[in-house]
């Protein structure tokens, strides 16, 4: 510890921002209309160095969740509904830290918006790179952050829905099961691929993960600026009571300048 | 029409005034009645006289069961002059005036103001004047557009040469407007959108119509709407608010506020953070010049009247949003802005899939706010459901209210 | 057959000298008749019993207030807000009051002040029926409503611009002999024809000019006025009718043809006896409907009865010798006043100039209130010298 505060004091070690603006223009999480919704992040003046207060300037502000770049508890899903520890109020502190492993799959994702993360890809991954340690996060990067100016790109809707990369199931299993990662984190707006309603179990990372009390983290920025290892994040949610989930401010701190 | 000159920048906008408001409260039958384009005079219900300017009683048999009831409209025209001078403002600003007295069929002789191409046989019409007070016009007796008079004109919100904005485009009721508005000649439409991400049919094809401008616009977004205000309120002079969030519940089929909440959100504190921002500006331009700032429009619903408890939410919001569209409507008033209220029955869309038909058009509907807009009409209850409903409400809210719990 | 006026003499003629505005209120203005009436009549002020009020500006107060504002103890009180039929019903009233004893002397005072606001405002609350159905119709006032009926009136009888013309002329003349008038410069045909429109087809020259001022006269017997040697004239005959020929789509008549008859059989007198005719000349059409409605001729004849007489004070039919309103100025309520205080004069030799030879008997006539689309007071008296 003593060597990380000097080291930190040095600037030796690199603070990374991983996370969007909260803002109305963010795109959010949009279920079929009958279903219900997430209420999309929303700001009101309550004074602004005025006659509703002279001096002091603040706002309301409004959302969802899992608004912006928010985390995901395992209550979140049918599947972890009864796991203890499973609301973002009671997930010990200790699981909001961890070694990041970065995934690159962003010539992937580039090329085809439906790219499935495998098992098998993850294990080539490893032989480059190095074994997945437990209680780390696994970040898929894709590179999809870079659409965020444009919310139709980000969502990437047709008639047939939205079309963003993500894990399969065997993945999934694999991060939970072979690896007991903390959680799963990706740049779009779910952990689930787009069309992932249509695999078995759908959403599968949903599914698994929360369904083992791992957690998911969602529309990251900034992935392409970390180093495939080495990192450690921290991304500890609001202490909601009973809370499903946080918009979070995920912050990745790396060694260097 | 001539098209209006583009505006000098440097000369001061002409001021809001308002023709003379004042009624006696018995009066304000003509207005109620023209309020929904209808001309209605007293008439009493026992020895059957017709009779104008509206009195207490009946000045024949002194009978106090006098009602307002729909007369026929034709007349003949007596006399006529033309006023270059008076002694109010409004009408100061317009001169000269043409007035004409007119004998109606129905018995009494009325004043009216007169449409340039009136002769001997005329139709009274009783149309809102700017300050959103009944006032009788005679026509001619072909089919005319009233906005096309240069005095008439002023007592009409005609999209011709104005500039409109459509809060939702991606609706069928949203695109029908701006097709309504084209046909209509209005010069310039930006139309709102909301969740760029979401396609839907037709929506795409409005960006090839010359006059349309496409501009994201969310109602449940503050900061929008004060940007969009910013961007375009000093060019808006109608606002068509079609924007709206509808679900088919009641209190008991749905768990929580969650539907209800978004229904608000759009429907009443949409309307108020739109009417907020553009309100202002809109009513420093009432007078500014043949294309000023005109009217707001406001998609209701006849749920607004009388709560229909399959849809009781939505009810519940548009009724909020009828109680503050009320208070636009007087905030509005002082600039000559018109707030037309529009009631319709349900629309043919997919919120109301299950209802039984009638169901009025998304065309229909934009066709007769269109219509409101050239005829100053300021309360609008179209379609058969509208009509029935209103009929039912007038006659017995009560009844009303215990046939729609049946 | 109705009880006559016997034994009433109708005196003191007075004008407090017309202004176009005013910052003085009416009370100012009713103040200083009364002051005048009681200088000529060198009565003292106690000795008005009886006081008579016509005015529109007077509000918040009625004639009860002004008694106190003007220091009066009446014992008979009336407010005739009639407009311009208030000469002649105040008169009728106070007659009938001196008659019966109720009062001994009526100060009968009518007139209203002109801020530069005043005419707008009293338009705007001059009637229920103009607020609500006439006023919104451009605001044009009387202009427009009179506008109507001349236009309906040229149209059906064939009236031009110059018979009306023919009227405002005469009565210019006629006002130039009137040290009152607040039109001081004679005006020819060709002026008044070139005048610029107000309310077509009525131009400028068709129109009173709303101005400040007051005129007054005293009611009493004829042996009081004989015992203060002040010189009077009689009363004849009087009529008055409110809201007649209600069912007229347009109204080309008023009370008079209802009524003339009997004002002629209670006075004695044919219309060809009358020496002059003062009319009330809001606007020039509404001369010749009188005209037509007091006898002098048929109805729809006033153009040819215009074509072929002449109007000022020495013509073949003198007419509003004072100059009328059209130019002496029209003072509110006092215009229902002025020719009352005309014939006044004109009938005990105080006309001055413009004086009527040997004028022996005159004919008054009052129009007021347009409420909606029509005037509704009509009345009329014939007056006599106290000689004849």
């Amino acid at each position: 510890m003593k060597e990380f505060i000097s080291k930190l004091a040095e600037g030796k070690v690199r603070v990374i921002d991983l996370t969007h603006t909260l803002s109305a223009e963010f795109p959010h999480i949009s279920l079929p209309p009958e279903m219900g919704q997430a209420w999309p992040f929303r700001i009101e003046e309550v004074s602004r160095y005025d006659e509703r207060g002279p001096a002091w300037y603040w706002n309301n502000f409004s959302c969802g969740e899992h608004t912006g770049t928010h985390f995901d508890a395992p209550v979140h899903w049918v599947s972890g509904k009864d796991l203890p520890n499973g609301s973002v109020d009671t997930i010990p502190a200790q699981n909001f830290i961890g070694p990041a492993f970065v995934l690159d799959c962003s010539n992937e994702a580039q090329k085809d918006a439906d790219f499935l993360l495998t098992k098998k890809f993850i294990q080539s991954w490893e032989k480059k790179h190095s074994k997945i340690t437990p209680h780390s996060w696994v970040l898929m990067r894709t590179d999809w952050y870079k659409r965020a100016g444009d919310p139709a790109a980000f969502q990437n809707y047709d008639e047939t829905g939205q079309h963003t990369p993500g894990p399969d199931i065997d993945a999934v299993k694999f991060l939970v099961e072979e690896r007991e990662v903390l959680g799963f984190g990706t740049e779009t707006i779910g952990t689930d691929a787009g069309q992932a309603q249509h695999l078995r179990p759908p959403y599968p990372c949903h599914y698994y993960m929360h369904g083992a009390g791992r957690y998911g983290l969602q529309c990251l920025a900034n992935l392409d600026q970390l180093p495939p290892t080495g990192a450690v994040v921290i991304a500890a949610p609001l202490k909601i009571q009973n809370g499903s989930g946080s918009p979070l401010r995920v912050l990745a701190l790396v060694e260097g300048k | 029409m001539q098209r209006p000159k583009r505006k000098n920048p440097v000369l001061r906008t002409r001021l809001p005034t308002l023709p003379p408001a004042a009624r006696s409260r018995i009066a304000l039958g003509l207005t109620a009645a023209a309020a929904m384009g209808r001309f209605e005079l007293q008439q009493c219900r026992d020895c059957g006289t017709v009779q104008y300017p509206p009195r207490e009683v009946c000045q024949k048999c002194l009978s106090i069961k006098i009602a307002w009831k729909g007369q026929p409209d034709g007349g003949e025209l007596l006399a006529r002059t033309v006023l270059h001078h008076s002694n109010d403002l409004f009408f100061r600003e317009r001169l000269p005036w043409r007035l004409g007295l007119i004998k109606l069929d129905c018995g009494p002789t009325v004043v009216a103001h007169l449409h340039d191409s009136v002769e001997k046989r005329v139709r009274v019409k009783a149309m809102l004047d700017r300050a959103g007070q009944a006032v009788l016009a005679a026509l001619p007796e072909k089919e005319v557009n009233v906005a096309e008079d240069r005095q008439l004109r002023e007592f009409t919100c005609d999209p011709q040469f104005r500039k409109v904005l459509i809060t939702d485009g991606k609706t069928a009721l949203g695109q029908q407007l701006v097709h309504a508005m084209v046909k209509a000649k209005a010069d310039l439409i930006w139309v709102g959108h909301s969740e760029p991400w979401k396609k839907f049919s037709g929506f795409s094809e409005l960006k090839n119509i010359p006059q349309v401008t496409l501009l994201p616009l969310d109602l449940t977004d503050s900061k929008n709407v004060r940007e969009v205000a910013a961007e375009i309120g000093a060019k808006v002079d109608i606002v068509v608010n079609n924007a709206e969030h509808h679900r088919a519940f009641g209190i008991g089929n749905r768990a929580g506020v969650e539907t209800a909440r978004a229904e608000m959100d759009i429907n009443y504190f949409g309307l108020l953070r739109l009417a907020q921002e553009l309100g202002p500006v809109m009513r420093a331009r009432g007078a500014d010049g043949q294309s000023s700032a005109v009217a707001w429009v406001n998609v209701l619903s006849i749920y607004a009247l009388a709560n229909f408890p399959p849809h009781g939410t939505f009810s519940a919001s548009k009724a909020a949003a009828h109680s503050l569209a009320q208070c636009l409507r007087a905030e509005m008033r002082p600039a000559g802005v018109r707030v037309v209220n529009v009631f319709p029955g349900p629309i043919d869309d997919e919120w109301n899939q299950l209802l039984p038909p009638p169901k009025v058009t998304p065309a229909t509907l934009a066709t007769s706010i269109v219509k409101a807009l050239q005829e100053g009409i300021e309360d609008v209850y179209p379609g058969d459901v509208a009509q029935e409903w209103l009929a039912r409400w007038r006659d017995n809210p009560k009844a009303l209210e215990r046939e729609l719990s049946a | 057959m109705r009880q006559g006026y016997q034994g009433v003499a109708i005196a003191v003629p007075v004008t407090v000298p017309y202004v176009r505005y005013s910052i003085r209120s009416a009370h100012w203005w009713l103040a200083r008749a009364l002051s005048l009436l009681l200088q000529k009549s060198t009565l003292p002020k106690e000795s008005i019993d009886g006081l008579s009020v016509s005015s529109f500006t007077l509000a918040p107060d009625s004639a009860i207030g002004l008694t106190q504002h003007l220091g009066l103890s009446p014992r008979w009180l009336d407010h005739v807000p009639f407009g311009g039929a208030s000469g002649v019903v105040a008169l009728r009233r106070a007659a009938r009051a001196v008659q019966a004893g109720d009062a001994a002397v009526v100060a009968c005072l009518a007139g209203d002040t002109n801020h530069v606001d005043s005419f707008r405002l009293t338009l705007a609350n001059f009637s229920q029926f103009a607020r609500d159905a006439v006023y919104p119709y451009g605001a044009g006032g009387p202009n427009a409503s009179f506008a109507f009926l001349t236009a309906y009136y040229m149209d059906k009888y064939g009236a031009t611009r110059e018979d009306f013309g023919k009227l405002c002329v005469a009565q210019r003349a006629n006002a130039l002999k009137f040290d009152f008038s607040l039109f001081k410069k004679p005006l020819t045909i060709e002026e008044y024809m070139a005048a610029r429109p107000i309310a077509e087809p009525l131009h400028l020259f068709d129109c009173v000019m709303p101005c400040a001022g007051a005129d007054a006269f005293l009611v009493l017997s004829e042996e009081k006025a004989k015992a203060l040697n002040i010189p009077y004239a009689r009363l004849l005959g009087t009529i008055e009718r409110h809201n007649a020929f209600a069912s007229d789509p347009v109204q080309m008549r008023a009370g008079w043809a209802l009524d003339r008859e009997e004002l002629y059989a209670q006075a004695g007198a044919a219309p060809q006896d009358m020496d002059f005719v003062q009319t009330y000349d809001d606007y020039p059409v509404i001369s010749l409907m009188q005209m037509e409605d007091l006898g002098f001729c048929a109805k729809g004849e006033g153009p040819a009865f215009v074509r072929k007489n002449a109007f000022t004070h020495e013509g073949s039919f003198p007419l509003n010798t004072s100059g009328g309103q059209l130019s002496v100025g029209q003072a509110g309520a006092a215009g229902g006043y002025l020719g009352m205080v005309e014939a006044i004069r004109q009938l005990t030799g105080q006309a001055e100039r413009r004086q009527v030879k040997s004028a022996k008997l005159g004919l008054v006539s009052g129009f007021g209130m347009i409420n909606y689309d029509r005037g509704l007071g009509s009345g009329a008296a014939i007056l006599a010298t106290a000689k004849a």
